[in-house]
């Protein structure tokens, strides 16, 4: 049967070697080698557009790599499928864009904010989602 | 109730009681945008709303577990808290961030990533409050005159969350590099350290209402915990299937993920057979419907119902959509929300000297929650099953399928209704004990032999 000093044992043994392997494969995953994102293609843009992307907590409704609030469209491949001049629009529009009734909040962007959400969107557009952005059919413009 | 500074309880509980309420009113916001009534988006987007109805979650379970944890650490270690004046500034301090970040929502104040909106600058307010909490809790641990495996078990949960909180506030300049920490504090927080704490809150209730033996209990409780970390570090992979990252994690996150459940099978079997065991009658009951049910539950929510779309295969197509909100509500409720009811509940009347615990609006709150909870559980997951098909597998539009599933958000808000009714009546009762007394002292020592039948 087990005692209480084995199981005290499989609880600090198993905690240990498994936040040592997740740690190494932590450092494996990130690796410049192993970089999915394009990592050298962040710009200043990039950059700007995802602070104004968390300062407005777009996540809050829509979601983007799959993660969101499950609200308002999923974003990953947005640029792909309406393109960059519409994006711009929503973002500067002064009246809130409300497709089918549900209604977004009228951010109204300058010029240099909206530029800077596309520069984002755009980076994350180009991810290699390990299959993810060609499964989900309304993600990929060639299965539109 | 054995010492003074237990009392300190009894006021993060009612923080508890006021943020959960708070937190409900939000949810049914939400609730009605999501069926297009949303009258109130000029002044409480959907955003808005959502970052308050999951921040409030974490804030109050924050609370309710500091709460647990002053009630609970000065009976293991037998020995009052080191400072209840402290406990005070903690409490009011805890309070303070939660209605500045709150308040902040409303006016676009928020960092913006997904259960952590808390602004950078309220984050540093976070890590001294924390720190204050641990510095009471560590101290008196180290001066007591006990140091039990419960306490050990749920302190170590409570300095591994606070530890855990630090890689949140890196920033990153990369959307998916930062995606990749967040999760360090989401995930470990609620398929690791979080269950720690919910194990050592468990073990005490079941040292306390089953009367079995602490050793017995505190044995299992380091294989349930074991399990925990075992399988949920490496388990934090299913969260990097499809954002960017290796596809190592596929394989890593889905074998770990698949296991993640047995902890809490074994947790669900280590209840009921520690209540089957148990020789004590404890008068409490209500306490112990909550104890005994967040242990099956939490297995239902968090283990099967996280396992049905934990394969990469089939999160391919679920990542992202409502299953993941169906598989959330269950989880934190089952997990989470009854454990903290279970402790509010076993420490009331011992706190008040109130013997309120055998009323029919306990009973009717458990089971009222209860079944609204699982209601509103199977309407989100028809919506998400709904939505995963019409979207992803016949290419429907985002919105033209949301549509298409807003019939399911008016069956989720029926059962949200009954819901608030079951919490509500629990509010109720936790107002109808009424404050704690000096005179639960005295009861303590004179009358609990005489609760045990």
């Amino acid at each position: 049967m087990l005692s209480k000093s084995q199981a005290r044992t499989f609880f600090f043994g198993g905690t240990v070697v498994t936040f040592l392997i997740f740690i190494g494969l932590t450092i494996y995953s990130l690796a410049p080698g192993n970089d999915q994102t394009n990592h050298l293609a962040i710009t200043d843009d990039v950059i700007k557009g995802k602070h104004l992307w968390e300062t407005n907590n777009c996540m809050g409704c829509h979601s983007i790599l799959g993660e969101g609030g499950y609200y308002a469209p999923e974003l990953t491949k947005v640029i792909d499928r309406r393109g960059a001049p519409l994006i711009k629009a929503i973002l500067q529009s002064p009246v809130p864009w409300a497709p089918n009734g549900r209604k977004m909040v009228a951010y109204e962007m300058p010029e240099e904010e909206a530029a800077a959400m596309v520069a984002y969107l755009e980076w994350i557009g180009k991810i290699d989602l390990n299959g993810f952005d060609r499964i989900v059919s309304p993600l990929a413009k060639d299965k539109q | 109730m054995k010492y003074k500074s237990q009392q300190v309880a009894y006021w993060f509980f009612a923080l508890c009681m006021l943020l959960f309420a708070l937190q409900i009113v939000y949810g049914f916001i939400m609730g009605f945008a999501r069926i297009g009534m949303d009258g109130l988006h000029d002044w409480i987007p959907f955003n808005t709303a959502r970052a308050v109805h999951t921040n409030l979650l974490v804030v109050w379970l924050l609370s309710g577990f500091m709460g647990a944890a002053y009630y609970i650490i000065p009976e293991e270690a037998q020995r009052e808290l080191v400072s209840v004046k402290w406990a005070y500034v903690q409490l009011i301090s805890l309070a303070l961030v939660g209605v500045l970040a709150i308040t902040g929502y409303h006016f676009n104040i928020w960092e913006g990533r997904k259960f952590l909106e808390i602004p950078r600058e309220l984050d540093y307010l976070v890590v001294i409050n924390v720190l204050l909490f641990l510095g009471i809790i560590l101290t008196t641990l180290y001066k007591g005159k006990r140091r039990t495996t419960t306490a050990l078990v749920l302190t170590m949960g409570l300095v591994f969350a606070a530890l855990l909180y630090l890689p949140g506030m890196i920033w990153f300049d990369s959307q998916v590099t930062d995606s990749f920490f967040r999760w360090w504090v989401v995930h470990l927080w609620v398929e690791g350290v979080w269950e720690l704490i919910m194990g050592g809150i468990l073990a005490f209730l079941l040292i306390k209402l089953t009367g079995v033996d602490r050793e017995v209990i505190e044995k299992w409780l380091y294989v349930i915990v074991g399990l925990t970390f075992l399988s949920g570090i490496l388990g934090t992979g299913h969260h990097y299937y499809y954002i960017g990252v290796n596809k190592i994690w596929l394989i890593v996150g889905g074998v770990f993920s698949a296991l993640e459940p047995l902890a809490f099978l074994a947790m669900a079997l280590f209840a009921v057979y520690m209540y089957r065991k148990g020789e004590r009658n404890h008068p409490n009951k209500i306490a112990l419907f909550w104890t005994i049910g967040s242990a099956i539950v939490s297995f239902v929510g968090a283990g099967l119902l996280g396992f049905a779309h934990t394969l990469p295969q089939v999160n391919l197509y679920t990542h992202g959509t409502l299953i993941t909100a169906m598989h959330g509500h269950y989880a934190f409720w089952g997990a989470y929300v009854m454990i903290v009811l279970a402790i509010i509940s076993y420490a009331m009347p011992n706190m008040t000297g109130r013997k309120r615990h055998d009323k029919t609006n306990g009973h009717l709150a458990f089971w009222l929650s209860n079944i609204g909870m699982l209601g509103m559980v199977v309407a989100m997951g028809v919506a998400g099953v709904v939505q995963v098909y019409l979207e992803r597998r016949l290419s429907m539009d985002f919105m033209v399928a949301q549509e298409e599933v807003k019939i399911h958000f008016v069956v989720m808000l029926l059962n949200a209704s009954l819901f608030a009714t079951g919490i509500g009546l629990y509010i109720y009762e936790f107002i109808k004990y009424g404050r704690p007394t000096d005179e639960a002292l005295e009861m303590k020592k004179e009358e609990e032999p005489a609760l045990v039948h």
